[in-house]
């Protein structure tokens, strides 16, 4: 890539006013760094990520409307996790959070297990339990 | 309270903090030195494991490998710890600010108030260093970020026990020895041999190999999973290639600075000529990325996009076997 090749597009970092650094050739193909401000590929595999997540949150809500799952799932999706890392932060195993994805076993969760998982969203409890979708 | 620590701007966070430790301590080493000497270069592809719901693949090594190899081939020792809590965490942090000790940490990225919200995925193996405190705040230097920012407390707690794949654990290291004479060419010449090695090593889903079969998986991937997965998957490739921290072409621009220092370290001016092929390859990465942000955008007209895909990876695979064993002879 040559210094005058180094893309300034326009990006999802942007908001910040970031500029990262990259590696590039001078006229005589030696090595210098310059600032780009993004790179339309990239901004693009970036968004397609950043969608994927909000329909998977948005089925989710849908779901926790539908009483078909708890709360819980919702907050995961919008928290960008998945079973095996909210797993590390409320401290349980796996097949414990599944089960309290069903609304009935959800129902039925005590306040100091209700807590960790909010504490894992950084949310409160009583939003955690009295999110309806 | 402060630490005389002077920030530089990186493209790598791990090369970035290492650089920037060193340089501290009076080794002045640029990034892509770092980067050669800890053969940062890599690539392997792991189906099995899933990340944001698609296959995990990566430019690098493990997290805390490359700052490991520099400091081992240089003979520099650095301390590490990983805390079980807190508040031990805090305190050698706190300890080490007092001594006047700017310290490097693994964090993870969800919770970095300072990134912009669309980059802050559950990535663990983030680095930047810690190098003050004035009442609340404490001073970082992220090495991505062009000038020094700050973490409240509970802030730099919440990023240093990031739970998930690679949780940092508190993980902090810095520093403790730099002997006086350095070695730098042996230390190239092995960390050159190691790069090799690993890029043309006998295993299906590590360096060239790896790519090649990453090649037949994208072929399959549209009648395997449909296009909709087949592109998300792409898109996977795309991101762990160009992010922030690669500094372009997944990692090779990089690497083709390094071997431009180290043709003069090494007087070898072999180096310089396969620096300008690696330059080469790395721009073919770039357009294998546009071809493929095409192809996921629904953009391309090209019948067979996948194939062709394919054929773009396999081809730089190509290249890169006959680089890398030019490179290990030229060593």
């Amino acid at each position: 890539m040559k210094e005058s090749e180094v893309p300034q597009d326009r990006s999802n970092i942007e908001s910040t006013n970031m500029r990262e650094l990259c590696y590039a050739t001078d006229d005589k193909g030696n090595y210098t760094t310059a600032l780009s401000t993004g790179w339309e590929p990239k901004t693009i595999a970036l968004s397609n990520a950043i969608e994927d997540i909000k329909e998977r949150t948005e089925a989710a809500r849908q779901q926790v409307i539908n009483k078909e799952v708890s709360p819980i799932v919702y907050f995961m999706e919008l928290s960008k996790m998945d079973v095996g890392i909210l797993a590390g932060y409320v401290g349980m195993w796996q097949w414990r959070i599944k089960r309290h994805f069903k609304p009935a076993v959800f129902a039925g969760l005590s306040d100091k297990v209700l807590k960790k998982y909010a504490d894992a969203f950084l949310i409160t409890t009583e939003q955690l339990k009295n999110f309806k979708g | 309270m402060t630490t005389d620590f002077k920030h530089h701007q990186a493209a790598h966070c791990e090369n970035g903090v290492a650089s920037n430790l060193l340089k501290h301590n009076g080794l002045n080493i640029s990034e892509p030195m770092v980067f050669g000497i800890g053969s940062g270069l890599f690539f392997v592809y792991l189906p099995f494991i899933k990340v944001n719901h698609a296959p995990a693949i990566s430019y690098r090594p493990l997290p805390g490998s490359i700052f490991g190899k520099v400091a081992k081939r240089l003979g520099i020792k650095i301390k590490r710890q990983k805390f079980s809590g807190s508040a031990s965490a805090e305190k050698a942090l706190q300890d080490n600010l007092n001594n006047n000790i700017p310290s490097g940490l693994q964090v993870g990225v969800y919770n970095l108030t300072y990134f912009p919200d669309d980059y802050r995925f559950h990535f663990n193996a983030h680095n930047l260093v810690v190098y003050g405190k004035e009442g609340d705040n404490y001073l970082i230097s992220d090495p991505v970020m062009e000038t020094v920012t700050t973490l409240t407390t509970e802030e730099l707690d919440r990023v240093r026990f990031a739970k998930g794949a690679f949780a940092p654990k508190g993980q902090m290291y810095y520093p403790t020895h730099i002997p006086k004479e350095l070695d730098f060419k042996k230390a190239i010449t092995k960390a050159i041999k190691a790069t090799c090695r690993d890029m043309l090593a006998p295993v299906p889903i590590v360096g060239v190999r790896g790519m090649r079969y990453v090649a037949g998986q994208i072929r399959k991937w549209p009648v395997k999973h449909g296009v909709r997965k087949a592109n998300h998957y792409l898109a996977q490739i795309v991101r762990m290639q160009e992010e922030i921290g690669t500094g372009g072409g997944g990692f090779r621009f990089i690497y083709a600075a390094f071997l431009q220092e180290a043709s003069v370290i090494l007087e070898n001016p072999q180096l310089k000529e396969l620096s300008y092929e690696m330059t080469g390859i790395g721009d073919l990465w770039r357009d294998f990325a546009v071809e493929a942000a095409r192809v996921y955008k629904k953009r391309s007209s090209k019948p067979d996009v996948y194939n062709m895909l394919a054929d773009m990876l396999v081809d730089i695979a190509n290249k890169e076997e006959v680089f890398f064993k030019k490179l290990r002879k030229a060593i």
